[in-house]
């Protein structure tokens, strides 16, 4: 049995300590926001925050955290409480298909709690490990640069300024 | 527009009143009438059509016909629909069409999304669709507001009557009995409210929250994964293999042979994975675990020494020898193009649950009712007994059209009687896919002082893609009736008929119709060693266009003309081409060059629309850096213009890691490249600045999704010619 924090709740799992954390996270908790893209470290589609640290988690196995706080996507934010990085690329228009787009997050939400004021270089050199097939680079670029110091710590309720989330006509 | 499209259109929309009381009018193909409708009626909702469904609370559900790729169609369509609905876009609940003829893609005949085709052919039916609906709320609004018709107007979703609104859903009751009009008059242009306007992607704050469902991400009680060892050399089968190993690892519940290999089952996937790598399988394998690249290149060059008296003529004008003799320059040039895989984010994967006669597919697909035809074809049920579902797909560029993960799983829930998903992993999609085909082209071309092309002929050598095109969507398209033996028959047919008399018009797409040429020839010879291949993101384009633009660039110089004047000279039968390239001109003569940066120029005519790219280059030590792409689009009315903007970018970005490293190299008929170490995808640090010119146009839209992509590579490959001089005629670029 390994034990650790997901999402802020307390988790046991009886899989085979080799399985990596993304299998775990995907099969036995049912959080799909995490996607399989390339089980070997290079795409970055698979990365959650392993304490706070990006991690690729296709190649983890689940033992390597035990009694560590995991953070998924879909504990980053929701489409109701976006954090201020989706709400950047909701607002950048920056996914394509989005696949992708967990892990892209991922690794920008992990770099900006280091280093709030990135270069471009930092950007760069962060987000090196995350590929986009659809090729949304330059867009991923703008929306992290965008999520400045001030949206970080602004009220994370961004969501209600976006155009989109209402699904009825409005009386 | 196209009357003949009208008229068909026209033709085929009919009205049929079904039980219940409710109105369905469905636009359907010729020869198919009689079907049920695409959607149920339901009490207290509209549904005046296939597409739309309004509940009396004012829920609007979009039924989306084609599939959202990353391409942005469900934000396209939605927004067609919309306008003349009048309400925004996204207020809509989308969902995926089902499998239904009403859903056909009008440019198809058949329900499938590609070929950049989306939202130009459905323009007109979604406008119509949303402006025959609003007509029949009016209606309904002025029979129980008691007033006169003409005075009433619609806003955002709500029907106004003087300084009253009142939400459709008030009227949907009363609509849902109204006779659908047929062709109620559409906004004019300057209504627009939603086309040509910016705002967010409908599927924007999906994607960025992980909630966007994928193939890959349906589950479903009891659902067991399948991982499948397949033959190291494409169209091999297993020989002998002993199970134990792979039941021996825990989880592992069973290991059954099925037509691509042996699949291992168990409810988790890693523990599936652990068991099919535990197998050792004996193959028998096919001719072609004998080939290696250089033997393919070595049989393309043969072929292009015999093809005077070898090649299939593609096409011809004019008098070539007279072209060839007039002029004061020749040029030729010897074009690759290598073997590419498409390499969507999301591997290949399909859910398969056989119950009681009756079935449940789940796969991101190309065409919702492929998944359907595969799984009665390959359980024995009829297609009404299997429920195709569609997901988002984790992109797609061609892939997603060729739906063998859809057989296995099917065969897989056969015959172990679970739910079964099939998940492919990266080395399955690189070494077990199916590919873009190699290329060898030939240019050669005749220039006279002026700047006039007086001969062209280009030669393209290689396997052709629609035989197996045909292969692939026969099985899944014709009824279930129709057997194998008659499918393979018929594809058979096809794939000698374009090896020995008439050329597949894809293989050679591009290669000669965008310039003004006095005598032009086109020739194929058909070399195919039996690697699988399909459409890849803009298809023949995505080499011709780089054997043309560089051998126009070539031209150019022989004459002392700039890129751009030498285009524009030949363009006057492509005026749209041409002002495209013109604006881009104005572009590059204002661009200013940092040491060491060099310009390219290309331009291409693909899936009706126009592009020309400009790439900035810099060449240090041996290394191609990109640092910014120009690119300037026509492709009619941009219904969002963001949404344009993102596919150029996209496009750029695939096309050039197409042109800078994609590779994959053949070793006894085996893929070498086996994940992204050695199929290197363009990363966020090499990728250049894309700024997007999109041409005002008020005529009917054109693709978007593909046309970005065929410039971009003679684009480089010109600008690392006016860095260095060296000409590269070979893909990847690499400097000698």
């Amino acid at each position: 049995m390994i034990t650790f924090e997901l999402n802020g709740e307390t988790v046991t799992t009886s899989d085979a300590a080799d399985t990596p954390l993304l299998w775990v996270v995907r099969d036995t908790f049912e959080l799909k926001g995490s996607k399989y893209g390339c089980g070997a470290g290079l795409c970055g589609a698979c990365t959650m925050h392993v304490d706070g640290q990006a991690a690729r988690t296709c190649v983890l196995p689940v033992a390597a955290v035990a009694g560590k706080s995991i953070t998924t996507i879909e504990g980053l934010g929701t489409p109701n409480g976006l954090h201020p990085l989706q709400a950047a690329w909701v607002e950048y228009n920056v996914a394509q298909c989005g696949y992708c787009q967990s892990g892209q997050i991922m690794s920008a939400a992990a770099m900006l709690a280091t280093n709030a004021a990135p270069s471009e270089d930092d950007v760069d050199q962060a987000m090196s490990g995350n590929i986009c097939r659809c090729g949304c680079y330059p867009r991923i670029k703008k929306a992290i640069l965008a999520t400045t110091e001030e949206t970080l710590s602004a009220d994370q309720d961004v969501a209600t300024s976006l155009q989109p989330p209402a699904r009825q006509v409005q009386a | 527009m196209n009357q003949q499209k009208l008229l068909s259109r026209r033709q085929f929309l009919k009205t049929s009143s079904i039980a219940g009381g409710g109105l369905v009018v469905g636009f359907s193909l010729a020869g198919c009438g009689g079907t049920s409708p695409a959607l149920p009626t339901s009490q207290g909702a509209m549904t005046p059509n296939a597409f739309l469904q309004i509940t009396s609370e004012n829920l609007v559900r979009f039924y989306c016909p084609r599939d959202e790729m990353g391409q942005g169609v469900s934000t396209g369509l939605a927004t067609l629909i919309a306008e003349d609905l009048d309400i925004a876009p996204w207020l809509f609940d989308v969902r995926w069409a089902g499998v239904h003829p009403d859903y056909s893609n009008p440019d198809f005949g058949v329900q499938g999304t590609g070929g950049s085709t989306s939202i130009s052919a459905h323009y007109q039916q979604l406008r119509q669709v949303g402006a025959n609906t609003r007509a029949m709320l009016l209606e309904a609004a002025a029979s129980r507001l008691n007033a006169p018709v003409t005075q009433l107007t619609t806003d955002n979703g709500q029907i106004v009557y003087g300084e009253k609104r009142y939400p459709y859903g008030e009227f949907v009751d009363l609509a849902a009995q109204l006779q659908a009009p047929e062709n109620t008059p559409l906004k004019s242009a300057s209504e627009f409210q939603y086309i040509g306007k910016e705002f967010s992607r409908i599927d924007g704050i999906a994607k960025a929250t992980g909630t966007a469902e994928f193939g890959i991400d349906v589950d479903l009680p009891g659902l067991h994964r399948a991982v499948i060892k397949r033959s190291p050399v494409a169209g091999g089968k297993a020989q002998s293999f002993d199970k134990q190993r792979a039941l021996a690892v825990t989880g592992v519940t069973d290991v059954v042979e099925i037509g691509s290999g042996i699949a291992v089952v168990a409810k988790q996937y890693w523990a599936a994975k652990k068991g099919a790598d535990a197998l050792v399988v004996e193959w028998d394998l096919p001719a072609l675990a004998n080939v290696n690249t250089a033997q393919v290149k070595s049989d393309y060059a043969a072929a292009l020494n015999s093809a005077d008296e070898e090649a299939l003529i593609s096409s011809e004008e004019g008098d070539l020898q007279a072209g060839f003799a007039s002029a004061d320059h020749t040029i030729e040039g010897d074009y690759w193009a290598p073997y590419l895989a498409h390499a969507p984010m999301e591997p290949m994967n399909a859910i398969v649950h056989i119950q009681n006669g009756e079935a449940d597919v789940w796969t991101g697909s190309q065409g919702v009712a492929a998944p359907q035809g595969l799984v009665a074809r390959y359980a024995g049920l009829d297609k009404d007994k299997v429920r195709s579902h569609n997901t988002y797909l984790g992109g797609a560029f061609g892939r997603r059209g060729t739906l063998t993960h859809v057989i296995e799983a099917t065969q897989v829930a056969v015959a172990t009687d679970k739910p079964i998903q099939v998940i492919w992993s990266r080395e399955d999609d690189l070494q077990s896919g199916i590919y873009r085909p190699a290329s060898l082209m030939q240019i050669k071309a005749g220039i006279s002082k002026a700047g006039d092309i007086t001969a062209w002929q280009a030669t393209r050598i290689g396997g052709n893609i629609s035989p197996q095109t045909m292969a692939n969507m026969m099985p899944a398209l014709l009824p279930t009736a129709v057997s194998d033996g008659t499918i393979d028959w018929v594809v058979g047919v096809a794939d000698s008929a374009m090896s020995g008399w008439v050329v597949d018009a894809s293989s050679v797409e591009g290669i000669a119709e965008d310039y003004d040429i006095s005598s032009h020839q086109v020739r194929h010879t058909t070399v195919d060693h039996g690697l699988p291949l399909t459409f890849w993101r803009s298809v023949g384009h995505s080499y011709t266009a780089f054997a043309k633009e560089t051998a126009m660039d070539e031209l150019a110089a022989k004459v002392g003309m700039s890129p751009v004047d030498f285009r524009l000279k030949n363009l006057s039968q492509n005026p749209r081409l041409q002002n495209v390239v013109r604006i881009a001109g104005e572009q590059m003569a204002k661009a200013e060059l940092a040491p060491g940066r060099a310009l390219g120029f290309a331009a291409h005519h693909s899936f009706k629309t126009d592009v020309a790219e400009i790439a900035e280059v810099s060449v240090v030590d041996g290394n191609i850096k990109v640092h910014k792409v120009t690119c300037v689009v026509d492709c009619g009315i941009a219904i969002n213009p963001d949404v344009v903007r993102a596919q150029m970018e996209g496009a750029v970005m695939y096309g050039l890691t197409a042109a800078l490293h994609g590779n994959l190299e053949l070793e006894n008929g085996r893929i070498l490249e086996s994940n992204f170490h050695t199929y290197p995808i363009l990363r966020m640090h090499e990728a250049p600045e894309v700024e997007v010119i999109i041409v005002d146009s008020a005529t009917e839209p054109t693709g978007v999704g593909e046309p970005g992509l065929p410039p971009i590579a003679p684009a480089v490959a010109n600008a690392v010619f006016a860095a260095t001089g060296q000409r590269l005629r070979s893909l990847p670029l690499k400097l000698a």
